[in-house]
């Protein structure tokens, strides 16, 4: 491994570099290195083979759920009790990976975090993959999907509504809007760079179709006006929608009655968890592809080393979580409650269990120390420990929930068929595909943002300062 | 059978706006003052990134895109409150109303209209309905989809989504004389101006 440029040490009296390179990075370095990723005419060897793994992932996906489509949501090992298992697992626990990139992009930009404009773009575009897997598997679960505009309100001739008292009706309004809203958002701040594309555009097809969705967008000081300020009315509406998506989910639980489901911590319990999710799978993105790329004068140790510190934070609040579910259900004294987090650690599903505790709120302590934070293949395994143990958080609620609920005679069992084990698979194929496709094709840092930010570019507004006074 | 090759309309091209490049924004920001008080109103600044205190020096006036997405946004909450009112209430549930009669629905005894309910999805709608406004109002106000703009004939202007800071008068501007535009340009430290031409097609 090459020796990299260490930028994390903190000096109070100076402003961090955030863009590294030994020439002074100009604006034209800028483009392009980052232009570069998409001109480059033979993308890495690594390329070709991750998206062959991802292709085929994508094709197994397809089969399983044509083969679900035909035969039945009998594919499936859902039973009663457990009516909800891998399904949901995936929605939720995709949906929550997008919450990152929405966090990286609308609420540190209205914290004014600089270091957030390498990774925004990139973690705006694994939001939207995310997303993409996450509707997926509530519109294949609903049994007869050539029906599911049912769940929207449309006058019909069965002159029926749909329930607005139902949290899973205010899903389906919570999550097409988070998807509407973050295409919206991706797609208007990557107009610019798409003009940039377009502007070094050398073949036909190129020019074209970059010239065709960057609007013609030519940099114009007025436009850039109206457009700033629509970028911060983006933000300032993604920031509470992204609040209000994940709590919204965790209503489609804890609105039920069922031991383990019924709590009011879970609204904040679930948006931190989605947060500490979606970081641990940025990180486990942007390792690889600030490698394979070359971009890691943009991806810098301090992102690496920031970003791990937003894991440690949320595991840190994930575990109270867990700690605060568990007191709560003593203290309470329910009977029915106490029973459910003693089965949670000891009943037959005790390994679901222990794997969330150990991933999600014993593991990530390794990142107090900096040696760790900043050794990034480390860092990577540590990532998708956390991918692992949010995953299973989700199916530990879920499933554990279901099978013992409150009367004896009515618990179940569940294990998954092959079926629901390759659709998960199958998703991985989804999102991995649709993102090396915008690493290859699209500007995957924002290129105009962090113009903004090069510290030749302040030097020059300081210097300007001067000049306007004299 | 006769054959008639047809020949496009030949048309003058005609000046359309004078263009002048500096080397950085302090620059930029300087030439834009001097512009701005010289009285033009048909120019911009062309920048590869959002410069800070450009707005101030050209006399942009602050876009009223906060108040469309206001009231979109109002809207929504309006509509999201409306429809569910509408469709599970039984003063709606009227058989000659066809496929708009409401439908009321009786779950565990709740009532049929209860705010706190409806509230998750009046914040979606109204969030969803002022984020469509701001998606559209940007383009809207700002005129765009454009895919023809003269300045895109000048190879120079090209570094615009690059490198580079300009400047563009339009000729169509009431006080635009080629000469004084030329001068005005000239004696802002412009690293060059050229003369942008309409009616010609760029080819990448």
């Amino acid at each position: 491994m090459t020796t990299e440029t260490d930028n994390t040490p903190d000096n109070p009296r100076q402003r961090a570099t955030l863009i590294l390179g030994e020439t002074g990075q100009s604006l034209h370095e800028v483009t392009v290195a980052v232009a570069g990723v998409a001109e480059a005419p033979p993308p890495p060897r690594a390329w070709y083979v991750a998206m062959a793994i991802s292709l085929s992932l994508l094709g197994v996906l397809g089969l399983m759920v044509l083969y679900l489509f035909f035969t039945g949501v009998g594919v499936w090992n859902l039973n009663r009790p457990v009516g909800w298992a891998f399904d949901i697992t995936n929605f939720v626990f995709w949906v929550g990976i997008g919450h990152a990139g929405t966090l990286i992009s609308a609420i540190l930009f209205l914290f004014r975090q600089k270091w957030r404009t390498s990774i925004n773009r990139f973690a705006e575009a694994m939001t939207i993959f995310a997303v993409a897997c996450a509707g997926l598997f509530p519109a294949i679960h609903i049994g007869r999907v050539w029906v599911f505009y049912w769940l929207f309100p449309y006058p019909n001739q069965m002159a029926m509504w749909p329930n607005y008292l139902s949290p899973l009706l205010w899903d389906v309004f919570a999550v097409s809007t988070y998807a509407t809203v973050s295409v919206l958002f991706w797609y208007m701040g990557m107009v610019p760079d798409l003009a940039t594309f377009r502007d070094r555009a050398k073949s036909k097809i190129a020019y074209y179709s970059y010239g065709i969705f960057s609007l013609g967008w030519r940099g114009s000081n007025r436009h850039w006006h109206i457009y700033e300020r629509a970028y911060l009315i983006l933000a300032a509406l993604a920031t509470p929608l992204v609040l209000s998506v994940h709590s919204v989910v965790s209503f489609d639980f804890a609105v039920s009655q069922l031991p383990g489901w019924h709590t009011t911590i879970f609204p904040p319990y679930f948006v931190t968890g989605a947060i500490f999710s979606g970081f641990a799978m940025v990180v486990t993105l942007a390792v690889p592809a600030r490698e394979l790329f070359g971009l890691k004068n943009f991806i810098t140790l301090r992102h690496i080393d920031n970003m791990a510190k937003v894991i440690l934070l949320t595991s840190c609040i994930v575990g109270y979580a867990y700690s605060m579910e568990f007191f709560i259900a003593w203290y309470g004294g329910n009977s029915w409650e106490q029973f459910h987090f003693h089965n949670r650690l000891n009943g037959p599903m005790w390994w679901a269990g222990w794997t969330m505790l150990t991933c999600n709120a014993i593991v990530p302590h390794v990142l107090w120390f900096k040696s760790v934070r900043t050794s990034v293949w480390v860092l990577f395994v540590v990532s998708l420990l956390v991918n692992v143990g949010m995953w299973f958080e989700r199916y530990v609620i879920i499933v554990v929930g279901l099978t013992r609920d409150f009367l004896p005679s009515s618990w179940g069992s569940y294990a998954p068929s092959y079926v629901e084990v390759l659709t998960l698979l199958g998703s991985f194929g989804l999102f991995l595909t649709l993102f090396l496709l915008f690493c290859r094709y699209l500007p995957m840092v924002a290129m105009a943002e962090v113009k903004s930010i090069l510290p030749s570019q302040q030097h020059r507004e300081e210097h300007g300062h001067e000049h306007e006074k004299v | 059978m006769e054959t008639t090759t047809q020949t496009p309309p030949v048309e003058e091209p005609k000046l359309w706006g004078l263009l002048a490049e500096y080397p950085d924004e302090a620059a930029l920001k300087i030439a834009a003052e001097k512009v701005r008080d010289a009285g033009y109103q048909k120019w911009d600044c062309y920048t590869p990134y959002p410069v800070h205190g450009l707005d101030q020096a050209m006399g942009v006036r602050p876009t009223i895109l906060p108040w469309l997405v206001l009231g979109a946004g109002l809207t929504g909450c309006a509509v999201a409150t409306a429809l569910q009112w509408y469709c599970n209430s039984p003063q709606t549930a009227n058989p000659t109303a066809g496929l708009l009669a409401g439908y009321p629905l009786v779950f565990s005894g709740k009532p049929y209209w209860s705010l706190p309910a409806n509230i998750p999805i009046i914040f979606e709608l109204t969030v969803l309905f002022a984020a469509l406004m701001t998606f559209f109002g940007v383009w809207g106000l700002s005129r765009l989809p454009q895919p023809y703009f003269p300045a895109f004939n000048s190879p120079r202007f090209r570094r615009v989504t690059d490198d580079g800071f300009f400047i563009i008068l339009e000729a169509r501007d009431k006080v635009f004389r080629l000469d004084q535009a030329r001068q005005l340009l000239l004696d802002t430290n412009s690293s060059a101006v050229e003369e942008i031409l309409s009616l010609q097609r760029r080819t990448p």
